[in-house]
């Protein structure tokens, strides 16, 4: 077991996975003789010439379009739009074809086809390139959505989206890119549609994603310090949700909180706050609460930007007033 | 429509008593404006309103102690404010006529006295389990809610306590029963509810009964510290500043502590803390409990500069003002009962320091001198140790250390 970046479990699968399927091929805005925004395709030109790793120009509608041509006709396109901002450019392509062909075709095509793109503010990107709207593709049927926050998780996760049949969105997120974690050697592909219980605990569940479960773990062991016990589950994929997972965990502890980098609003945690009602009602001792980003086009200014956005201080303070509020004595 | 919740004020707090409002229902109230003073574990805070608006009710009565997160008051747009009493009645008894069981009503079903029982799902799903009825439970979550602590609580006391011997045997009736127990009652006894001060002074000295303590007495010869006393006081008139006793305890202690710093440490669970920093503590009396405000650096200061901060420190103390900043962290603790003529006693460690010093009265004694028997004021002092942090010998140097700068009282301004 290597520790390795996120940036580099993603390229390495790229690369295993272009080198084991010959349908797999990768295409997008400067993500070849560039070597991609991030990085992430760096080398793959090189080693597997232009058929394989296709620039294109700007024209998001127009790549994901022949993308999703290609997924009909079976190859396995992986498509990197540079940041998830830039998916509204081919939202038509993505909701309205991709989505729909495996239904209104009746079955007789399908779209394997991966988008790979990072979402996520906090590198002062300002309100146009800093959001989180993965919740609008995660409302679509016919579309998954997952959501790697560990290197390990992005392998086994990115993976598993090339290889699987339906269209599927993987969030990546611009501050986790250069996070370390184990990631275990050899072929990992993950089961999409499950979430895992990253901390184990008795007192309060969090539930999380992408970089909100990183922040969440790290709440949780300090709250620790302080004998609360958290559980904390990444769900790691947002369509489908794993609901069973999330229950299970607020049947035994009987408090949740939600902490999303998306507006709240409409948000993940709207459904997640929504499915611990209809799963855990009667086990619970207080009302799921939402930590979530706060409901303005994200500032640029540095510190408008912090303020805005929620964090661990946000997180331990709403955990404190659920757990006051339920008499949790230590 | 903003609620107003009792605050978390200080990471130790569980509870709060709402010992003033400073606003009226009906006020209208600015973000900033002090709604409330709310007393805490020991000092006394100010409770600021968050929102802007009319204070349209008041929930709890001044005295009240109140769990943090409950519902204190609402601040609204005004057009609710005549709707509700400024502070509710007592709660109604259970309706549980003779002969008759209590049934619970239906959650959020309006009850006789017209409010809703307010309860989580996972309460109610326990109390049901339990046969308990919710409306004999007091709810101590936001807005009175009830939660599963107070079911526990409930059923806890219902197979334990008086309700299991009452199932026992016939129940009296409830107005004799009542009767009987307010009668006795009164005869004797008085019970006094605790103030947050007298509940944390409890369980801290309590917490300090853990530490296997030993004890060390020494006498000084008071002459000279009081002759120096005099001297300082008589120079210092004309500034209108004293010096006290106490004062000259606090730095003669803080100089001697800079020699021994295995003195001025703390016991931290699985290691022992040494202070680089002298903070000497001074306990205090209240009416109701007891507090050490503390003199940081107090070997950095003049004498001068402790006198005048241990009287502004004792002065917050006695009103309640005390900041929670200035009655922590201290590294070793003066208590003098000489004012009360007290000869010789020990004092309680105040955790997790290592020692303290208690300090009796001046007074005088037979002494032998040079082969003559003369009167001389002495004093005595105890030390109290910790003995997991210090061992005898540490100690007796630090208290021989001690008697000689008390005793050669230029040392404790040098």
């Amino acid at each position: 077991m290597a520790v390795i970046s996120y940036r580099q479990a993603l390229h390495d699968t790229l690369r295993a996975e272009l080198a084991r399927d010959p349908a797999v091929f990768l295409i997008g805005e400067e993500i070849g003789v560039f070597e991609g925004s991030y990085k992430i395709t760096a080398g793959l030109l090189a080693e597997f010439g232009p058929d394989r790793v296709r620039d294109t120009p700007i024209s998001e509608e127009g790549f994901v379009g022949a993308a999703i041509g290609a997924a009909m006709l079976g190859l396995r396109p992986v498509v990197e739009i540079m940041t998830l901002n830039f998916t509204l450019l081919a939202i038509n392509q993505i909701v309205n074809h991709a989505a729909k062909m495996h239904a209104m075709f009746g079955g007789q095509v399908s779209v394997p086809m991966v988008i790979r793109t990072p979402g996520g503010g906090g590198q002062q990107l300002a309100a146009t390139h800093s959001q989180n709207i993965e919740v609008w593709y995660a409302h679509v049927p016919g579309l998954k959505v997952v959501a790697p926050s560990t290197p390990a998780d992005a392998k086994a996760l990115l993976a598993a989206a090339i290889r699987d049949d339906d269209p599927v969105i993987v969030l990546e997120n611009l501050a986790l890119y250069n996070t370390k974690g184990e990631v275990p050697d050899g072929e990992q592909v993950a089961e999409i549609g499950r979430a895992a219980v990253i901390k184990p605990g008795r007192d309060l569940t969090v539930v999380a994603y992408s970089r909100a479960s990183v922040i969440a773990l790290d709440v949780a062991r300090q709250l620790e310090d302080d004998g609360v016990s958290i559980e904390v589950i990444d769900l790691r994929s947002l369509r489908p949700l794993d609901r069973d997972t999330i229950c299970a965990s607020v049947r035994k502890t009987s408090r949740a909180v939600v902490l999303e980098d998306d507006w709240l609003s409409y948000g993940v945690g709207a459904e997640i706050a929504a499915t611990i009602q209809e799963g855990a009602f009667d086990f619970l001792d207080a009302p799921v609460r939402r930590v979530a980003a706060a409901e303005i086009p994200l500032p640029y200014a540095k510190p408008l930007e912090r303020a805005a956005l929620p964090d661990a201080g946000a997180l331990a303070k709403v955990i404190r007033e659920v757990l006051d509020a339920t008499r949790f004595a230590r | 429509m903003a609620d107003v919740l009792m605050p978390r004020l200080s990471d130790t707090m569980a509870e709060g008593v709402l010992s003033h409002w400073l606003k009226k229902q009906g006020d209208p109230v600015r973000k900033g404006d002090v709604l409330a003073e709310i007393e805490t574990d020991k000092a006394t805070m100010e409770l600021e309103a968050y929102d802007e608006g009319v204070l349209e009710r008041l929930l709890v009565p001044e005295g009240a102690t109140v769990p943090i997160g409950q519902l204190i008051a609402v601040i609204g747009d005004g057009h609710h404010a005549a709707a509700a009493p400024a502070v509710p009645p007592a709660p109604a008894p259970p309706p549980a006529g003779p002969g008759k069981p209590a049934t619970a009503p239906e959650p959020g079903t309006p009850t006789a006295a017209g409010t809703q029982i307010r309860t989580s799902p996972l309460a109610r799903k326990i109390a049901h389990s339990h046969g308990i009825d919710l409306a004999t439970i007091t709810g101590t979550g936001p807005g009175g809610r009830i939660v599963r602590a107070d079911v526990e609580a409930a059923a806890a006391s219902a197979e334990g306590g008086p309700a299991a011997v009452a199932a026992a045997s016939p129940p009296p009736e409830p107005g004799q029963a009542a009767a009987a127990a307010a009668a006795d009652g009164q005869a004797d006894d008085e019970e006094v509810p605790l103030t947050a001060v007298r509940r944390i002074t409890a369980r801290r000295l309590t917490e300090s009964a853990a530490a296997p303590h030993f004890y060390l007495t020494g006498v000084i010869d008071a002459g000279p510290l009081l002759a120096f006393r005099a001297e300082a006081n008589d120079r210092l008139a004309a500034a209108g500043a004293k010096v006290s006793v106490t004062d000259l305890l606090v730095r003669a202690c803080a100089v001697t502590l800079r020699g021994h710093p295995q003195v001025n440490s703390s016991w931290g669970g699985d290691k022992i803390i040494l202070h680089r920093r002298i903070h000497v503590g001074v306990a205090v009396a209240l009416d109701d409990g007891l507090i050490v405000p503390v003199i940081r650096d107090a070997d950095r200061k003049s004498l001068r500069e402790i006198a005048a901060e241990a009287r502004v420190l004792a002065e917050r103390a006695r009103a309640g003002k005390l900041a929670p900043q200035e009655f922590t962290g201290g590294t070793f603790t003066v208590s003098n009962l000489g004012m009360f003529g007290v000869d010789h006693f020990t004092a309680v460690i105040n955790p997790p320091e290592a020692a303290i010093l208690a300090v009796g009265a001046a007074t005088e004694e037979p002494v032998i001198r040079d082969g003559q028997l003369a009167g001389r004021p002495t004093i005595k002092l105890t030390l109290s140790i910790d003995h997991r942090v210090l061992d005898g010998a540490t100690a007796a140097a630090f208290l021989r250390d001690l008697k000689d700068t008390l005793q050669e009282p230029l040392r404790i301004v040098i």
